[in-house]
């Protein structure tokens, strides 16, 4: 592996250092922003002489952004749970059983993956308020699990196929266990790689999700983080220092969580887009 | 004995045909819940939406007037869908061109054993996991015009502020720009994915033939890098023509509607425009453009792939 001389890695290192240094510029502007009072016309890039918390409590509380938490989570929990209940169970008799009706429902499933989400909006909008679901946290969670079923059925089921030996489902079958029995004792374990992957995918997309959620979540007791910026921002565009820094606190608990579990993310979201 | 041999050998055959009668049965019974989330939720509103494209429906009164193809005619002649396809074609190749130029470019240095390795791959992946909309702001205050992070460094030059977000002719490629810095982290864990998986043997055999290290790139990296190329190519498009929050937060579609993607435009014309049928109209066309370009690109890069 030893192709470069030693002036040779040294250039690779720093082209590797001026890379981070470029990628990290726009978070560098946003704490600096964040740090400094209304007022403060200093340039961007410097820090300011006295770091000024005050943004932060000011947007956490008029953004209400511990509410906007606690509704990302809870959204970002339940529709999670749904999307592995749902899809482990569908893609089991998909990747098992290839009789014509499962083909079917099975391409069925892989085509409606290539539909926008968005394209639905007008109808989708028109039957959530028919349905009195508009503003609440379950048509969020509905929505979501809706988007991402196709392809939590597509990674289960060539996960199934390619991993989980048949014999063993087919001696619990000789013992007498039934279908559903089989599936939560022997199979649903073994899945377990393929459904951190999907958590992972999942968690990522509908904690970050704002298409769905500016439609629907509109009052601010069921608004989600990225909701709850934006109409910030909307009311505060006159105050950077202001939205900066709840930007930034709304950007915190899916980046620590990123850097604790760095090597899962981006093997999860890897393996997810290379299946 | 024997009699116990007979008994056990009967049941064991009850045993068989039970088996095989399962293996028959499709157990549909485990994908009702799946199938209903999606058939409510997604093919439902699809068929609704067709219906409601064919209406003048304002978005909220109880009455809509069937129009027949008025709203497709209005759509074809308006020349803000060509603008607005245009753009959305633009965030959609634009970004897939850039964001795998870049993130092949990444994925060669990063390959190689450095001890910037690690931590320049952390730091150009970590956007991909931000709320795009967020994103969105974060790069707002790079390009704000008075005071933003960019044009100070245009006036150390000393030259005048540009405007940046108002600019109807770079605005779009400002989007570009910003959705690529965000993503281009996945198109590099794709593409670093896929070099490792290249057996080092192809490379020695040709440097023993002299081949140069373009030659090597032009003919053993790319053609094995194609199942990689497919994968990059299928999730950016797709991402790029859907975009919507990066769009919202840096320009919300203007000026004008100068930097407005479909889904954006979309969204306008719903709630902003009370055009709900002619929003309606617009998703139609959407689905047909997403799934033409997408299908296009997914057979010609298998096509590819079995050349290759």
């Amino acid at each position: 592996m030893n192709r470069f001389t030693g002036k040779q890695r040294l250039g690779l290192n720093l082209l590797c250092l001026l890379i981070c240094l470029l990628h990290i510029v726009p978070f560098y502007i946003l704490i600096t922003t964040s740090l400094k009072a209304l007022g403060d016309f200093s340039s961007m890039w410097v820090l300011p002489q006295e770091w000024s918390f005050e943004n932060f409590i000011v947007a956490w509380e008029q953004a209400q952004l511990g509410t906007a938490m606690f509704n990302s989570g809870f959204i970002t929990f339940f529709s999670a749970a749904f999307l592995i209940i749902a899809g482990s169970l569908a893609a089991y008799p998909l990747a098992r059983r290839q009789t014509k009706l499962n083909k079917f429902v099975y391409l069925f499933f892989i085509g409606i993956m290539i539909v926008p989400p968005l394209t639905v909006l007008v109808p989708l909008y028109q039957m959530v308020v028919d349905w009195g679901l508009l503003n609440t946290r379950a048509v969020a969670i509905f929505n979501n699990v809706a988007a991402f079923l196709s392809m939590t059925i597509f990674l289960y089921a060539g996960f199934i196929r390619s991993t989980v030996p048949k014999e063993l489902e087919e001696a619990a079958k000789i013992d007498g266990a039934n279908t559903l029995t089989i599936f939560f004792r022997i199979v649903f374990p073994l899945l377990k790689p393929i459904t951190a992957t999907v958590l992972i995918i999942a968690c990522v997309y509908i904690w970050n999700d704002f298409q769905f959620a500016i439609f629907f979540l509109q009052e601010a007791s069921v608004q989600t983080l990225p909701v709850a910026v934006n109409s910030f921002f909307g009311e505060n565009s006159a105050n950077l220092n202001l939205v900066a820094a709840a930007s930034l606190v709304a950007l915190l608990p899916m980046t620590l969580l990123f850097l604790f579990l760095q090597r899962f993310f981006i093997e999860g979201l890897a393996q997810g887009s290379i299946k | 004995m024997e009699n116990t041999e007979k008994y056990e050998s009967a049941d064991s055959n009850a045993k068989k045909n039970k088996i095989k009668r399962s293996k028959t049965s499709s157990l549909w019974i485990m994908y009702v819940p799946a199938l209903a989330f999606v058939i409510i939720f997604i093919v439902y509103p699809f068929i609704n939406g067709v219906r409601i494209s064919f209406t003048d429906w304002d978005g909220f009164s109880q009455t809509r007037n069937f129009v027949g193809f008025e709203q497709y005619t209005r759509m074809l002649t308006d020349p803000t869908t060509w603008l607005v396809v245009r753009n959305t074609l633009l965030y959609g190749i634009g970004s897939t061109f850039l964001q795998m130029t870049v993130g092949l470019l990444y994925a060669l240095l990063l390959m190689q054993s450095l001890k910037m390795r690690a931590v320049t791959r952390t730091i150009v992946y970590m956007p991909v996991i931000i709320s795009p909309l967020i994103m969105g702001y974060i790069w707002y205050f790079m390009f704000a015009y008075s005071n933003g992070a960019l044009n100070d460094i245009v006036m150390l030059f000393g030259l005048d502020r540009i405007n940046w977000l108002n600019n109807p002719g770079l605005n779009p490629f400002l989007i570009v720009l910003v959705n690529t810095y965000q993503f281009v982290g996945i198109s590099m864990i794709v593409f670093i994915a896929g070099l490792q998986s290249v057996s080092k043997e192809y490379y020695e055999a040709a440097r023993i033939d002299g081949a140069s290290l373009f030659q090597q790139f032009k003919n053993i990296t790319i053609p094995l890098l194609m199942p990689a190329i497919t994968i990059n190519v299928v999730l950016n498009i797709i991402g790029g023509l859907k975009l919507f929050d990066v769009i919202v937060s840096l320009t919300g579609g203007g000026p004008g509607d100068a930097s407005q993607s479909m889904s954006t435009f979309m969204y306008s014309l719903y709630f902003d425009r009370q055009d709900a049928g002619y929003a309606a109209t617009q998703g139609v066309l959407m689905v047909i453009i997403i799934l033409v370009i997408t299908l296009a690109s997914v057979i010609y890069l298998r096509r590819k792939e079995v050349e290759a």
